[in-house]
């Protein structure tokens, strides 16, 4: 790990005027992506400001009838909150599927939204990642690449990102808070938050230099039937191959998010009115403009009948 | 070898010496490579309470809670594995929930309650776990062992508190101590050798519960 210096924030706008003041900086919550990112030097922050401190831990009801999630709440407690488990199931499901025991009583609701991909390029630095290094070509779309994107990728990057958490709240229509340096606040839509990759793949959301998340506000509750498929190499403890969030009415219609087929939570709104028609129609226009590679095609069939599955359990 | 540090020479002084040793064999004379404009190493004071005391240490900022525990208390029961977050073995409880301490740093826990292995029980008077354990043989070779046994205490205190796990079949309701949430709970922890059976029914023991399936 290269050396850094270290300094704790005492609030939000104090947090993002010292990132903006400081050459190199970088916040600091949970961890366990940066310090891991960190010990690889594939980050190598000179200045860590730890946000841990400010008062963005809690969980409160908006004036609207939606939930305000402090960008500090641990995975641990925003899936195990009462009101997320009854009325956002497939957030709590989402959580739940993901990391470890460990690792969720850590991780963040701002740190999972930001968390880099797990392509196996990007974390070797003896390969070209364009993500890592701009500029530097992509190892990925000539080389082992099974797990990785399908779906909204360029000739740059074809990474996936790797949150469960962020594709519920892409099906929930959930929105990011952020402050900046000059305290100056803004609320963007969870589908506006991360980009494709295009040219520049190391640029990943829309945030400024130094913005830093305060929360994620849900709107309110909009009740059916709420699933979180995943389906992985191994029952637990694994990213996904493909994974689906729905949320789905009692007359068939509703809405699918997925995940591990692109470099943000994906979701197609028009895809959706074909829901009631079956998982064949919905997948296709889901896919329409795929662009596989040899190793990862199976993810086009997989994604079909993960939704049939979903589509099945919402019917029982 | 630091003889402060309150080990007489020992088979891990030996060995740590060792490895020392090769490192320094290890570097070409005069090969002053130009590095690059870096933050030069900055230290911080520090202070965990660790096992109820409260310890004030000074570290490099780099250092993580398990590199603290390990190197700078001598906390050695904590185990290093991957050093990545995927095995394990360093599962501390810090503030009553379970951790990676291989993935936080020292500097983030100013404060902080950390219960270690050595902190829940002794070799005279063992945790109820530890005791499961080695009743049942919740082991073989016995390194991810000490992060099996942190990771299962805390395990059941989770159940307990009503938190939800993958395994839960109702997301709405309390959740139970079965064997399929034990299993789940308990994906963080890797056992090279093999002994997932006999934890789990280690930790059925203490929670009172049997084994399904």
């Amino acid at each position: 790990m290269k050396a850094f210096t270290f300094e704790r924030a005492k609030t939000a706008s104090a947090a993002a005027a010292a990132a903006v003041r400081t050459p190199g900086a970088k916040f600091i919550a949970g961890g366990t992506n940066l310090l891991d990112l960190m010990k690889l030097q594939i980050e190598t922050p000179q200045h860590l400001i730890d946000v841990n401190g400010l008062d963005l831990d809690t969980i409160a009801p908006t004036s609207d009838g939606g939930l305000r999630i402090g960008a500090l709440v641990r995975n641990t407690d925003l899936a195990a909150d009462a009101r997320v488990r009854k009325d956002y199931g497939v957030l709590s499901r989402a959580l739940v599927s993901g990391a470890s025991g460990q690792l969720r009583n850590k991780a963040t609701t701002a740190g999972n939204l930001l968390q880099r991909t797990r392509c196996a390029y990007f974390y070797d630095t003896t390969k070209p990642c364009n993500k890592r290094q701009p500029g530097s070509g992509c190892a990925a779309i000539g080389g082992f690449n099974r797990n990785l994107a399908v779906m909204g990728t360029s000739d740059a990057c074809i990474a996936t990102h790797p949150s469960d958490m962020a594709v519920a709240m892409r099906v929930l229509d959930a929105t990011v808070e952020t402050v900046n340096s000059a305290g100056q606040t803004r609320a963007i839509p969870i589908a506006d938050f991360h980009r494709l990759p295009g040219t520049t793949p190391h640029i990943e959301t829309g945030l400024a230099p130094g913005e830093l998340i305060t929360a994620v506000t849900l709107p309110k509750p909009i009740g059916g039937t709420h699933i979180y498929q995943k389906v992985r190499d191994r029952a637990s403890y694994a990213f996904a191959l493909v994974s689906v969030a729905a949320v789905v009415q009692p007359d068939g219609r509703g809405r699918l998010a997925f995940g591990g087929l692109a470099h943000k939570p994906w979701r197609v709104e028009a895809a959706e009115a074909q829901m009631p028609k079956g998982a064949k129609a919905t997948a296709a226009a889901v896919l329409a403009g795929a662009r596989t590679t040899s190793q990862n095609a199976f993810k086009l069939p997989l994604i079909e009948r993960t939704i049939h599955a979903v589509l099945e359990e919402a019917k029982a | 070898m630091n003889s402060n540090d309150g080990f007489p020479v020992s088979r891990r002084g030996v060995i740590a010496g060792g490895v020392a040793t090769a490192t320094l064999t290890g570097t070409p004379v005069g090969a002053q490579v130009a590095a690059p404009q870096q933050t030069p190493p900055t230290t911080m004071p520090v202070t965990l309470k660790v096992n109820g005391r409260n310890t004030l240490i000074e570290v490099d900022t780099r250092t993580t809670l398990l590199d603290a525990l390990r190197e700078t208390m001598k906390l050695t029961g904590t185990k290093k594995g991957c050093d990545h977050g995927q095995c394990g073995a360093c599962t501390v409880i810090v503030e009553g929930r379970r951790i990676n301490s291989c993935l936080t740093l020292a500097v983030m826990h100013e404060g902080d309650s950390i219960t270690t292995i050595e902190g829940l029980g002794t070799p005279e008077k063992l945790h109820a776990m530890q005791a499961a354990f080695v009743k049942h043989d919740g082991y073989q070779c016995g390194y991810c062992t000490p992060g099996q046994i942190c990771s299962a205490v805390a395990t059941l205190n989770e159940i307990k508190e009503g938190i939800p796990s993958h395994a839960t079949g109702d997301i709405a309701a309390k959740p139970k101590v079965t064997t399929a949430e034990l299993r789940e709970r308990m994906s963080g922890n890797i056992c090279r050798c093999g002994a997932y059976s006999n934890i789990i029914d280690a930790i059925h023991d203490v929670a009172g519960t049997e084994r399904m399936a």
